[in-house]
């Protein structure tokens, strides 16, 4: 250390320490304080709402009658049709990543894309859904739309959270596949994807938690923020549970906040759920290798 | 590979003939396989190409330079303005005021447990962190129009309902987790000889977490602040909710303010007839929101890549 930042009291420098110390505790302390507040907040005014009819009764412009059950079958639907969509092409894609692409400039450029599409706000997305599902192929403000644009959303998160997964894979568990004659499909179908399929998964399902908890994109998409039917197929409108929260929260009235609270706690009820679910496959599956 | 010695020649053949097919398969299957990674490239391509060609409607009307330098944007009203000014203006006090509790928060986070904690505390830390980055923004944006606000109003009753400090202060909040754990993988990083020739010098814990590790730490800290300020000027349900429609040139965190992204959801959400010069600015204003987030993501990345101090 440079003569001039010599400091010879000791006490001083201590104390210094300990000052510096309390403070990140304290940063610390903060998000956590947060994080309580945030869910008092939400349980404050949202619990007196929840019941078995709040979750079974449609929207309704009169509070006391208002429910979320086409929001929920709505996010129902849209995770089924995200997860269809994104989980086979994310995984293949990581596998070519991972198992079969050349070290060429051609890769590199495919995974720094990656990496980028993983930084564009999702709104963007919304408006890349907009010109090219709703209009240009012209599946309207339908459930389809929406989920092919979540689909792209979170599909670099899934090829990125595959592509860790895939690299763990010890390679003298592929060696000993060729060695006994196994093609190289052979190999990854049978000895890679079954040891990487946890964290796959896991993966899948965080990346899943994310889609069912965006807003912006569907509102691009023109999700509609009034329905008082569910989707029946995948070309119906369509609304979300967070499209719902969204249009309670915007409302003046403080009866509408209250309704958004206790579909907030819905959703992340739900999202617990996932997360909790994520974890146990990671711990449950998580081979000794 | 050398096949094990065949049996008959006609199980030979029929072998070879098998193996053949197998081959067929196995091309087929890669290049499924690089369809699936070439979608990602599409996607790229077909986000550049909507908002080039959708935009280009827009400039041939509004000239490039009164749309970039312009300080009135009210595509909306009779009086029609097209200049981004305040909607950048609002989108940037956005994401200073956010920065400015993320950015001490987030690393100080970082530092205590990377440094300080035990292995315990960090086991119990680190959900929580999880859980704050896991929450959709919508639910964000209900707290600070909820609970923020009103504390807000509190303490200065002149603030309006919607004000750029409350979706400022969730959307700081909202970003902490991700510096606080990009920033902790960076420290993590820094080999412990650094930490231990330093304590060998007589330095105490506070010298070498802010003299050591921290400059040793430099290039991954800097580029998780990229990151967040990209994500800041992104998000958009919180702020949509918490700041305000009201386009304008203000410092005043107590005003209402629009962003970028507030703007473009606002007319998504109203009855603009498609294809209209209104309709257009969303496209306009995508693509200056697109290019500014894209290019913050690069210069992290550059960042990491180009500074990493490599320590062996």
């Amino acid at each position: 250390m440079s003569g001039e930042r010599f400091a010879p009291s000791m006490r001083r420098r201590k104390r210094t320490g300990a000052i510096f110390q309390a403070l990140c505790l304290a940063s610390i302390t903060f998000s956590i304080v947060v994080l309580v507040i945030l869910l008092a907040d939400v349980v404050a005014d949202g619990a007196k709402w929840l019941s078995v009819d709040f979750l079974t009764r449609y929207p309704s412009r009169i509070p006391a009658r208002a429910g979320i059950r086409s929001a929920i079958l709505g996010s129902l639907w849209m995770m089924g049709l995200t997860a269809a969509f994104s989980f086979p092409i994310g995984v293949g894609a990581a596998i070519y990543l991972e198992e079969y692409a050349p070290r060429t400039w051609l890769t590199r450029i495919l995974q720094t894309n990656i990496a980028n599409l993983a930084g564009v706000p999702s709104i963007v997305y919304g408006i890349l859904g907009l010109a090219i599902f709703v209009r240009f192929l012209g599946f309207g403000r339908s459930v389809l739309a929406g989920a092919l644009t979540l689909g792209l959303l979170i599909l670099p998160v899934i090829i990125i959270a595959s592509q860790e997964a895939i690299k763990a894979v010890p390679t003298s568990l592929r060696e000993a596949a060729y060695g006994v004659g196994a093609t190289k499909w052979q190999t990854i179908r049978h000895h890679v994807l079954p040891v990487a399929l946890p964290g796959i998964l896991t993966g899948t399902i965080l990346s899943l938690s994310r889609a069912i908890g965006e807003t912006a994109p569907l509102i691009m998409i023109g999700a509609l923020t009034f329905i008082a039917f569910p989707p029946t197929s995948p070309l119906d409108p369509f609304t979300v549970l967070p499209i719902q929260i969204f249009n309670w929260t915007a409302k003046p009235q403080a009866d509408f906040h209250d309704l958004a609270a206790a579909a907030i706690l819905v959703l992340l009820v739900v999202l617990l759920a996932m997360n909790a679910l994520a974890i146990f496959l990671r711990n449950r599956f998580q081979t000794r290798i | 590979m050398s096949p094990a010695a065949g049996p008959s020649p006609a199980g030979l053949a029929a072998e070879l003939g098998h193996r053949a097919r197998r081959r067929w398969g196995e091309r087929a299957i890669a290049g499924l396989l690089f369809l699936c990674g070439a979608i990602s490239i599409l996607t790229t391509a077909g986000i550049v190409i909507v908002l080039f060609t959708e935009s280009a409607g827009f400039f041939r009307k509004v000239p490039i330079g009164e749309f970039l330098t312009g300080t009135r944007w009210s595509p909306l009203f009779a009086d029609q303005h097209f200049g981004i000014l305040p909607l950048l203006n609002g989108t940037f006090l956005i994401a200073v005021g956010a920065m400015a509790i993320a950015l001490p928060v987030g690393l100080t986070s970082a530092i205590y447990l990377s440094e300080y904690a035990t292995p315990k505390l960090r086991g119990a830390v680190k959900p929580i962190l999880e859980v704050l980055a896991g929450i959709p923004t919508v639910v964000y944006g209900y707290f600070a129009l909820t609970f923020i606000t009103p504390v807000i109003r509190t303490v200065f009753p002149s603030t309006g309902i919607f004000n750029a400090a409350s979706g400022a202060i969730v959307v700081g909040i909202m970003i902490i987790p991700m510096v606080a754990s990009l920033s902790e993988d960076a420290l993590n990083a820094v080999p412990q000889s650094l930490r231990e020739a330093a304590y060998g010098l007589g330095a105490t814990k506070f010298e070498v977490s802010t003299r050591v590790v921290v400059p040793a730490a430099l290039s991954g800290i800097v580029a998780s602040f990229i990151l967040a300020i990209s994500r800041a000027v992104g998000e958009t349900m919180a702020v949509t909710l918490a700041a305000g429609a009201t386009p304008k040139m203000t410092l005043n965190f107590l005003e209402s303010v629009q962003t970028m992204t507030a703007y473009i959801v606002q007319i998504s959400l109203g009855e603009t007839p498609h294809g209209t010069l209104e309709y257009q600015t969303i496209f306009a204003v995508g693509l200056v929101l697109f290019f500014i987030t894209l290019g913050m993501n690069i210069l992290s990345q550059r960042i990491t890549r180009r500074f990493r101090e490599v320590y062996e």
